[in-house]
């Protein structure tokens, strides 16, 4: 009976929603993120970017999220319910959105859609990514140095173009400090799933890893260098917390910038459909804190390739750099092109193993 | 103090009692979790329960999920009812989604009506096929049917992501690990303008009206029945238990089979790794829910379908964790086995005895 009265009560507070008062209509801002926002990876760190929104509007905006929506069947109806109640901008935050996205766009021409790491675009769908390979380059590097069984552990999620170029960009840096460096890399076919990232981490220091990076979403690889006094880097978000003695440093995607620019410019009436790959520079691709653990000269080695890598004087893919069959990639002092990036699907000379296919 | 007794016979009011009762206290048991976390759980019942079924879309994507949950359920209802356990309908619903794929993907770009048929038949095929591993196992050397239609389920799921990063990928997709997407004669139909409803709905419920025949009226039904219920007394009047582990399988296969090429050429439109949701999973407790009757898994599913819009609903307008709609959904599995000890054993107040 007490649990009645608590649910009639509850019951009645519901009927006393808020309102807005003043008349303005918040711009309503959505996101789809395919993990859970406490992943402390990939989708906490677009949720930090829903929160920069927040913060630099108040309450100019109201913004929502679905989290862990599966990138199959439901994705559509997820992206539809955000566009059918009332959002001006959606953010679908995951590769596999892609094709639901834009099936959503048609059915709303005024909604406009941005969708993180795809290739398609329309009127009203905007496209964006980091040149994360730019801060592999600078963790590569890092590795290469402080490996001492030379063999350097990579867990890696999916076989996509994104995933090949950052193990080429680490391999080409560490390589070019540490002749003698080796990966190893494990798939596991998943971005989130804490158990199996363990699992591989631990299969990579068996194999006698001593730094560890991933291309994967959870902190459990960084636990599990923390716990057997290896090395280790952040992934999408800085980790320092689940590994204070094993981060060496981090890539962090830094959503927020790009998100305010974007909700300012549907505000403004100026949203246009673009494509969006930025790097260091101008900040979406953000390097981590170095430890000091890293040699004090290797921290400026490193700091300087950062800086030259924002700079724009130097490129992450400059040849001479062969494919792993021994064919000649990039020759003497040329550098890729974005095109040869974007569909990345083979190993550069010196990466053992085969690419999955 | 309280016993339980059991019951020489089941009434009938019960049976059909239960389940209602198990959503009923899934839903009060649900409310204390929403308000534990702070959530007004009146609006999130009624948001979860209520609210998908006022609105027109949404009461167009019950169905899109429900289908494939009800195709499934049906197929294994007939096997659980036979104490033949298909726990790896999962793996069957992706090999159909590959086999029916694949051949529509092989006639990219040819048009004609007969192409759907054709994927249809692929599809059914796969499912049929993968179920008959665990079949013959288990007929010729008694191999347990539930561990190996389980471990099918990921051998399926790695074998889905081979092919669509190898043979089946998009040729202009960027290496990215998916097919193209089904051409216009290789996409199901849609019955309603704007929504995604498909022709799969109308097969579903057409197996839905099949397996009541084929339980109520025809002498397999019969069989079926009989063996899950008194085996010896089967084998006795002549049913082969090897047959009936066959046909179970390889129905439950084939539909399995089949919701899978529907998903994959109806609401998705292309081959991708993320195409198994675990309906394979989820149609097993369709399956109980109701009852393994042919009529009561088709409210089941629309229930279960009803519980995901609704947990998506609730995720947006309450900003209710993702993981406590995952707990809601399980608490309903929860009290439908809990409930069902009411069916078979009765409550009884007895005077205290001696130690």
């Amino acid at each position: 009976m007490r649990f009645l009265t608590t649910l009639l009560g509850a019951a009645a507070l519901a009927l006393g929603t808020t309102a807005f008062a003043d008349g303005h209509e918040p711009t309503k801002v959505g996101f789809i993120y395919v993990g859970p926002v406490g992943d402390f990876g990939w989708s906490y760190e677009h949720d930090q970017g829903r929160l920069a929104i927040e913060e630099a509007f108040g309450d100019k905006v109201e913004t929502t999220y679905l989290e862990s929506v599966p990138e199959g069947p439901d994705a559509e109806r997820a992206i539809r319910q955000l566009a059918a109640s009332g959002h001006d901008l959606i953010f679908t935050t995951s590769f596999g959105y892609m094709n639901p996205t834009l099936k959503v766009a048609e059915q709303f021409p005024d909604v406009k859609f941005e969708h993180a790491t795809g290739f398609k675009r329309a009127d009203n769908v905007s496209t964006y990514s980091g040149r994360f390979y730019e801060g592999r380059t600078v963790l590569g590097h890092i590795a290469g140095h402080m490996t001492e069984t030379n063999t350097i552990g990579y867990i890696a999620s999916f076989p996509i173009p994104e995933v090949v170029r950052g193990i080429n960009s680490a391999y080409l840096a560490a390589k070019e400090v540490n002749p003698d460096v080796e990966f190893k890399i494990v798939w596991v076919s998943t971005w989130f799933d804490p158990a199996k990232e363990a699992d591989a981490a631990n299969a990579l220091i068996e194999q006698g890893a001593d730094v560890i990076m991933q291309h994967t979403d959870s902190p459990a690889a960084m636990t599990i260098a923390e716990e057997k006094g290896i090395y280790a880097f952040g992934q999408a978000s800085d980790m320092k917390q689940f590994g204070p003695n094993a981060r060496l440093s981090s890539i962090i995607d830094n959503w927020g910038p790009y998100y305010i620019a974007r909700t300012q410019a549907v505000m403004d009436g100026t949203w246009e459909s673009m494509d969006t790959w930025d790097g260091i520079a101008p900040g979406m691709t953000e390097i981590g804190e170095f430890s000091d653990k890293i040699p004090a000269e290797v921290r400026a080695s490193a700091q300087a390739i950062a800086d030259a890598i924002a700079a724009g004087e130097m490129h992450s893919f400059t040849g001479p750099v062969n494919k792993q069959d021994g064919s000649v990639w990039l020759a003497e002092g040329e550098t890729a092109d974005d095109g040869t990036l974007l569909g990345m699907n083979f190993y550069v000379e010196g990466i053992e193993g085969e690419l999955p296919n | 103090m309280l016993i339980l007794e059991p019951r020489a016979t089941t009434p009938r009011w019960l049976t059909v009692l239960t389940p209602v009762m198990a959503v009923i206290a899934t839903m009060i048991a649900g409310g204390i979790l929403f308000a534990i976390l702070g959530k007004n759980p009146v609006e999130a019942i009624r948001i979860i329960f209520l609210d998908p079924l006022l609105d027109p879309y949404s009461r167009t994507e019950i169905l899109v999920k429900a289908a494939p949950l009800i195709l499934i359920a049906i197929g294994l209802s007939l096997g659980f009812r036979a104490g033949v356990w298909n726990i790896g309908a999962e793996g069957q619903f992706i090999l159909g989604a590959l086999a029916g794929g694949a051949t529509g993907l092989a006639f990219y770009p040819v048009e004609g009506i007969w192409l759907l048929p054709l994927m249809t038949v692929a599809g059914a095929l796969g499912g049929f096929l993968w179920a008959m591993i665990p079949a013959i196992l288990k007929i010729r050397f008694g191999a347990n049917e539930i561990l190996v239609s389980l471990m099918l389920v990921y051998v399926a799921i790695l074998l889905l992501s081979a092919l669509v990063s190898g043979p089946l990928r998009d040729p202009d997709g960027f290496n990215f690990p998916e097919s193209r997407q089904f051409h216009n004669a290789a996409s199901l139909p849609i019955l309603i303008e704007g929504s995604r409803v498909h022709a799969g709905v109308l097969v579903a419920l057409g197996a839905v009206i099949a397996a009541y025949v084929i339980l109520q009226r025809h002498m397999l039904g019969f069989r079926i029945k009989l063996t899950g219920q008194a085996p010896r007394a089967a084998r006795f009047a002549g049913v082969s238990q090897n047959v009936i582990i066959a046909i179970c399988l390889g129905i439950s296969g084939a539909l399995a089979g089949m919701a899978g090429l529907f998903e994959a050429s109806g609401p998705v439109g292309q081959l991708v790794p993320a195409l198994p949701a675990g309906y394979g999973f989820t149609a097993i407790i369709v399956a109980f829910l109701g009852r393994l009757h042919p009529v009561g898994i088709l409210l089941a599913g629309l229930v279960m379908a009803l519980t995901y819009i609704g947990g998506e609903t609730a995720q947006l307008m309450l900003r209710i964790p993702s993981a406590a709609i995952s707990v809601f959904q399980g608490m309903l599995l929860f009290f439908l086995l809990a409930v069902d000890v009411l069916t078979g054993f009765r409550l009884r107040w007895v005077g205290r005895t001696s130690a």
